[in-house]
């Protein structure tokens, strides 16, 4: 429970830290309740609406409710999936007002034990920090090949863990060998003639737990003709810190990254994971307050674009593409969606492929439910929007179910393994079925050459 | 505050989840799309049948307790505020569609289905419920009936209360009573069912509601077209009325409304017209075809610079949704939009856009117009900032001068909208003194103890403000 003086602060933070301008844009109109998850999920609660809210954020600067454990529930279980931005014809930004009202509440609230050590753990001692990313990463990748993993599962230590821990780890990719991690290569040559100098934002979690996706990635950037840098300096983009009320942590992330680009000299910095772009793509706004920085920021955020749009900007879709014969379809990544604005491209890639028949999921756009942390931290309600979204993705009958974002490919790994469907369907990340479409087009090429060459000699 | 046994007592009714008197709760449903209305309720309840529905209004009118019906608090008169607090009563548990009845061209629905599902459900059987809010992917069902919802649609097929057939309705004594039916024809008594559409929620609860469903035109066809000046628009919406020419949908807006719907929507509006018209036909293709033709004559005749039709259906249902978001859309412009409904004959379209217009420039007010101009139904928007008290004070008198200007030439001062709380100081105008004592009479011999929404339509006081 919160006592007076945990209130008042809260209270004073709301009054100092939300923008009361862009509480006012919002109308009430209602457009957005649809597009909510947390509000179909919760049967139409409107406290758990991006309206409600809105007006529970007004309430508190306002002074017309205090502080309370349901109106931080309201906050807690907000997604940021942000869907509520994309269908508000006012153009109210959900997304700042909700990083505002997190931050005005965590800022001041004691958190129950454990949660204060993961949080502190994870934000401000793992994340910042990629060696130390590493360092975790290698511990997992340790105890997968040590064969504890095996022990562990036999003897039931997960089951301490709450269920999607449980489950998450048996998902939870290969990872690379420590060495491996640290041997990031810093300058990628193009494969093809050059068409474009980019930089490769290799993320934190992505350059570690799936440092294969992120091999991947800069494989196709080479074969569509760019030549990449990857600046050292860089480090975890802070979305995570942002999301969850640890704002001025992220700043400084925000800085470290736009120094380290700064002197790439390259016309745009390309992500992979839909989550880490938004926030990348948002610096601007992040450090808006900041007059050394802000400029800097901007300018950087101006270069941020997603894999998946440079390559349809380079024309990757008309290469020879070739899988064999399979549904595919997609679910997005909300970030990418409506964070970034990117949803056609990889629609456009995965319909390029040859073998592969494209079929759109019913509210494909309706965030998965892994959100950051969400699915760990609200494990129940995650779980429940994932069934929604499994009940979806099977109607598809596709064996594949290709994703944007680190957090969504798990999540959706998540989902095979809890309906027992890890035969008949998987889950990957975009990148890592372009590079196999891409070399299958090449094999399909080498025959086809081969074949005409008898032809001709015969 | 409800005392603890009242909620106790609601709770044994509908389930202790069904109850909500949390802070955060109480704070959520205390608005609806009004600006500068909100209270907060001491309870929000959601019955999950039409007997649940009854127990707590019978509750209530023994506690003489406020009772607040709510659909998707999307109403623009401040018609779910809980003025006198009270319980909120949604209809979330009730949103299902009963029964689609392909021989009587009917469908029975619970209050709480959304507007739009209503549209799918008969499309999926060919048919057509045309009432078409703006708001309709959000508006139950409920809502429309009470507040007599119009939309896009309302030139040629008019509005809600031309769809709804019967109704069930739990009475604020706590009896229910079942209206109308599936029937052309009915006159065994008053028409109560027409005295329930528009009621506001002030004369009981809607439990049910059977519509009529038309069969679905055979096409239709969607066109834009642009002028430079408004008046232009506005004298040849009055110049199709004058041809008979009745298209299913004409609606304007002017060049503000235009360029934030374009901003939103990026659909390739053109933003350098002063006033824009979308139209749209619908029915047998020859008839569709001959008409577009000769709206796009009427249109040209009467200064249209440019006229386009649309190309696909995809193109077309861009343009009418777009046009559904230009409420919101327009608050991008400033903090506070608030918006009028003010409606006259068609034929006098064109002098009141014009007063709009020099109203706002005589009180130096940002107003842009748009709406169904073919029904005679504008919706004037103040952009404003309800900080700036000075400022809101002049929109206030503004209004105030539309009202009569639309009174004047022999309007309403709310077309689709509804009185609530928001139009209540401006009933007399159109109603006069008797009306709405006649009106008051039919609440008293009603709602006794006037739980129903009070401080809708009317105050308790007799004192109306002239
Ligand atoms: C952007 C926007 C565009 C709009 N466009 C249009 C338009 O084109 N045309 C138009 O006519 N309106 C329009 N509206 C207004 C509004 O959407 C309509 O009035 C709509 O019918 C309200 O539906 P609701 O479900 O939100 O009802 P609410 O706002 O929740 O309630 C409306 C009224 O109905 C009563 N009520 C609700 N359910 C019941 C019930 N079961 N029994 C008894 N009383 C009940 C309430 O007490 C209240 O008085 C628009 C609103 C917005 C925000
Ligand atoms: S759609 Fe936008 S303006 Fe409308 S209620 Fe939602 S956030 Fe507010
Ligand atoms: S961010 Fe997602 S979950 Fe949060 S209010 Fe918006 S739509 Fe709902």
């Amino acid at each position: 429970m919160m006592d007076a003086k945990e209130k008042e602060r809260i209270q004073n933070n709301f009054k100092e830290k939300m923008d009361y301008e862009e509480i006012l844009n919002c109308t009430r109109c209602g457009f957005c309740l649809p597009s909510c998850p947390t509000y179909i999920e919760t049967g139409k609660d409107e406290v758990h609406s991006p309206r409600g809210r809105i007006a529970l954020m007004k309430g508190l600067v306002d002074g017309d409710i205090e502080p309370s454990e349901e109106v931080k529930r309201s906050i807690d279980l907000c997604l940021g999936c942000r869907a509520c931005e994309t269908a508000c014809p006012s153009g109210v930004n959900f997304g700042h007002l909700l990083e505002q009202a997190r931050d005005a509440i965590y800022q001041t609230n004691e958190k129950s034990l454990p949660e204060k050590v993961v949080r502190n753990v994870a934000f401000h001692h793992l994340f910042p920090h990629q060696n130390r990313m590493i360092g975790l990463t290698g511990l997992l990748g340790m105890y997968q090949r040590s064969g504890l993993q095996r022990v562990a599962r036999s003897i039931g230590v997960m089951n301490l863990f709450p269920e999607t821990m449980r489950t998450m780890e048996k998902v939870l990719p290969e990872v690379p060998k420590k060495k491996e991690m640290k041997q990031r290569p810093r300058h990628y040559a193009p494969l093809k003639k050059q068409t474009k100098k980019v930089a490769f934002f290799s993320g934190c979690l992505m350059d570690t737990v799936f440092k294969t996706t992120n091999d991947a990635t800069t494989k196709l950037l080479q074969y569509a003709g760019c030549e990449i840098v990857v600046p050292e300096l860089q480090g975890c983009c802070g979305a995570l810190h942002g999301h969850s009320g640890e704002r001025e942590q992220a700043k400084e992330m925000a800085k470290r990254n736009i120094a380290a680009f700064e002197d790439a000299g390259v016309d745009y910095i390309i992500t992979n994971a839909g989550g880490c772009g938004a926030f990348l793509v948002d610096y601007g706004y992040l450090l808006k307050d900041d007059p050394v920085w802000q400029e800097r920021a901007a300018a950087f955020a101006a270069k941020i674009k997603d894999v998946t749009s440079i390559l349809v900007a380079l024309d990757f879709h008309n290469m020879p593409l070739q899988l064999d014969e399979q549904i595919v379809t997609y679910q997005d990544s909300c970030h990418l969606k409506n964070g970034q604005k990117t949803f056609m491209e990889p629609r456009q890639l995965l319909e390029s492929i040859e073998g592969v028949t494209y079929v759109e999921m019913h509210d494909a756009s309706r965030c998965c439910g892994s959100a950051g942390i969400y699915n760990i931290v609200e494990s129940e309600m995650a779980m429940q929007i994932l069934d929604h979204k499994m009940e979806q993705a099977k109607k598809t009958n596709a064996k594949t179910i290709v994703t944007a974002n680190p957090g969504c490919l798990l999540q959706m790994k998540l989902g095979i393994e809890r309906e027992g469907l890890a035969d008949e369907m998987e889950a990957v990340h975009i990148v890592d079925l372009l590079l196999r479409a891409y070399e299958g087009g090449r094999e399909k090429m080498r025959f086809e050459e081969m074949d005409s060459g008898g032809h001709a000699g015969a | 505050m409800l005392q603890e046994n009242i909620i106790r007592r609601l709770e044994s009714m509908v389930g202790e989840e069904n109850v909500e008197n949390s802070n955060a709760s109480l704070l959520a449903y205390s608005y609806d799309s009004t600006p500068q209305f909100q209270a907060m309720p001491d309870a929000v309840v959601s019955p999950r049948n039409t007997e649940e529905v009854a127990a707590v209004v019978r509750l209530c009118n023994e506690e003489k307790i406020p009772i607040v019906p709510r659909g998707s608090g999307t109403n623009l008169c401040g018609g779910t505020a809980p003025l006198e607090g009270g319980i909120v009563l949604l209809f979330k548990q009730m949103s299902k569609i009963l029964e689609i009845d392909e021989e009587n061209l009917t469908m029975t629905v619970q209050p709480g289905v959304y507007t739009q599902d209503v549209h799918k459900a008969a499309e999926e059987v060919g048919l057509f419920y045309p009432p078409d809010p703006g708001s309709m992917h959000i508006s139950q069902i409920g809502g429309n009936i009470s507040e007599n919802s119009g939309g896009l649609r309302g030139l040629k097929y008019g509005v809600t209360r031309d769809y709804v057939l019967g109704l069930e309705i739990v009475l604020p004594s706590g009896e229910i009573i079942r209206t109308g039916g599936k029937l052309a024809k009915d006159v065994a008594g008053y028409d109560l069912t027409r005295l329930y559409v528009g009621a506001e929620g002030t004369l009981g609860v809607v439990t049910e509601a059977t519509l009529k469903l038309i069969p679905m035109p055979e096409m239709k066809k969607t066109m834009l077209a642009l002028y430079h000046d408004i008046e232009a628009a506005a004298e040849t919406v009055s110049a199709m009325i004058t041809n008979r020419i009745i298209p299913a949908t004409l609606e304007f807006l002017d060049q503000a409304t235009v360029k934030v719907v374009e901003d939103f929507a990026k659909i390739g509006l053109p933003t350098d017209a002063k006033a824009v018209l979308l139209i749209e036909q619908d029915g047998a293709p020859e008839i569709v075809e001959r008409d577009v033709e000769k709206i796009e004559t009427l249109c040209r005749e009467n200064g249209a610079f440019e006229v386009t039709v649309a190309a696909t259906e995809v193109e077309a249902e861009a343009l009418t949704t777009a046009r559904r978001a230009a409420l919101s859309a327009l608050s991008r412009l400033r903090p506070t939009t608030i918006l009028e409904d003010a409606t006259v004959p068609r034929s006098e379209i064109a002098p009141m856009v014009k007063a709009i217009r020099e109203i706002a420039e005589k009180y130096e007010l940002n107003i842009c117009t748009f709406g169904h101009a073919g029904d005679g139904n504008l919706h004037p928007t103040c952009l404003t900032d309800i900080r700036d008290k000075e400022e809101i004070a002049l929109v206030e008198q503004a209004f105030d001068e539309i009202f009569k200007k639309a009174v004047e030439l022999g309007g309403t001062i709310t077309g689709e909208h509804g009185v609530g709380a928001m139009k209540l100081p401006y009933l007399h105008l159109k109603a006069g003194e008797a009306g709405i004592e006649a009106m008051r009479s039919i609440k008293q011999a009603l709602d006794p103890n006037n739980i129903m929404n009070p401080e809708k339509i009317f105050t308790k006081s007799v004192v109306i403000d002239k």
